[in-house]
């Protein structure tokens, strides 16, 4: 991943105005404004827990460089004057990495990496608000790491489709051990895919989504 | 999900709202679409709003991609949006219209939008 240009750079960014310096430096390269034709935004969360793959899939899809947002843990009523300068220790802060995708000429998708560990259950509610649905990864290397994951997704009742990232020492599992470990509803989706890659990042998300419009109306399943 | 990529920013979020802790309007989501009016900047503008507003010069995005681009907390975007849409300087409009909420006719061009995007 490419790094960021450093701030000296971004000072000195040709038709940056002095005023927008002191807050926040944005080189107009990087700003990628919206399609004019966008009419519906929509979001999935893309979840699982530390280093499974989600920044990467996100931007296997995306077609923005992938941005993220610090979001402050303590920040239970998203309370402003809480959210800067505080350095304790307690504070915890988290990067919800997220990409952008056209679909067509009206629909842009967003994919919202979102931290799925029980800890990060305050913010979780604010982020999957709207959210089509979940896809979860998991690395069947540390199948149990994802329990916190599937125990929030359920919860706040997000439809969900699970997709094994699949790591090359990754022991092999029959899909009924993986669906018995992982409690999962027989109609749940379970997909596999390679994170890196387009084609099969695009193919968990379609399991999602055609999981989600069958169940707007199983009767003509 | 990874770790901090930048040095936390000079100016503290709490003052670049001015320290307004709550936006003027409850309307804003994450994925709400933020356009500028157009026309210059008026003069006296706080530099955290005129940075917004500099983004929003010519084109549209969401709340979320302003706050990353600005690096400062959803909060507070959402803090200096709702000031920018009261000044008349940007519109806001929700990130799907209400009619469309998710619909099958929405899934199935989302579904459709996904496998064109196949190589």
């Amino acid at each position: 991943m490419a790094s960021a240009p450093s701030s000296s750079d971004r000072m000195h960014s040709p038709g940056v105005p002095p005023s927008a310096t002191t807050s926040a430096p944005v080189a107009p390269e990087e700003v990628n404004h919206l399609p004019d034709s966008a009419r519906e935004l929509v979001k999935i969360l893309v979840t699982g827990p530390f280093g499974v793959g989600k920044t990467t899939l996100i931007d296997s899809v995306s077609e923005i460089r992938p941005l993220h947002t610090e979001e402050h843990l303590t920040e239970v009523s998203a309370r402003v004057d809480d959210l800067a300068g505080v350095r304790d220790k307690s504070t915890t802060t988290v990067a919800i990495d997220f990409g952008r995708v056209s679909l067509g000429d009206s629909v842009v998708l967003y994919l919202f990496g979102t931290p799925g560990q029980e800890r990060f259950r305050p913010l979780w509610d604010d982020i999957a608000y709207g959210a089509l649905g979940a896809l979860v990864l998991v690395d069947t290397r540390r199948i149990d790491a994802s329990f916190d994951v599937l125990g929030l997704v359920e919860e706040s009742g997000l439809p969900y489709a699970v997709a094994l990232n699949t790591f090359p020492d990754a022991k092999q599992y029959t899909e009924e051990q993986l669906r018995r470990s992982l409690d999962l509803e027989p109609d749940t989706p379970l997909v596999t895919c390679d994170a890196r890659d387009t084609n099969s990042s695009v193919d968990s998300l379609l399991s999602l989504v055609q999981h989600l419009i069958d169940r707007m109306a199983p009767e003509a399943q | 999900m990874t770790g901090r990529r930048s040095g936390r920013p000079l100016v503290p979020a709490y003052l670049s709202t001015g320290g307004v802790a709550r936006p003027s309007r409850n309307s804003l989501e994450r994925l709400s679409v933020l356009t500028g009016a157009g026309g210059p900047p008026p003069a006296g503008l706080p530099s955290a709003q005129a940075a917004l507003l500099g983004l929003l010069d010519g084109g549209s995005l969401t709340v979320m991609e302003s706050a990353a681009l600005l690096r400062l907390p959803v909060s507070a975007v959402r803090v200096l949006a709702a000031a920018l849409i009261d000044q008349g300087l940007v519109s806001a409009r929700p990130p799907v219209p209400p009619a469309a909420l998710p619909d099958r006719d929405l899934l199935k061009r989302v579904a459709d939008g996904l496998r064109a995007l196949k190589l």
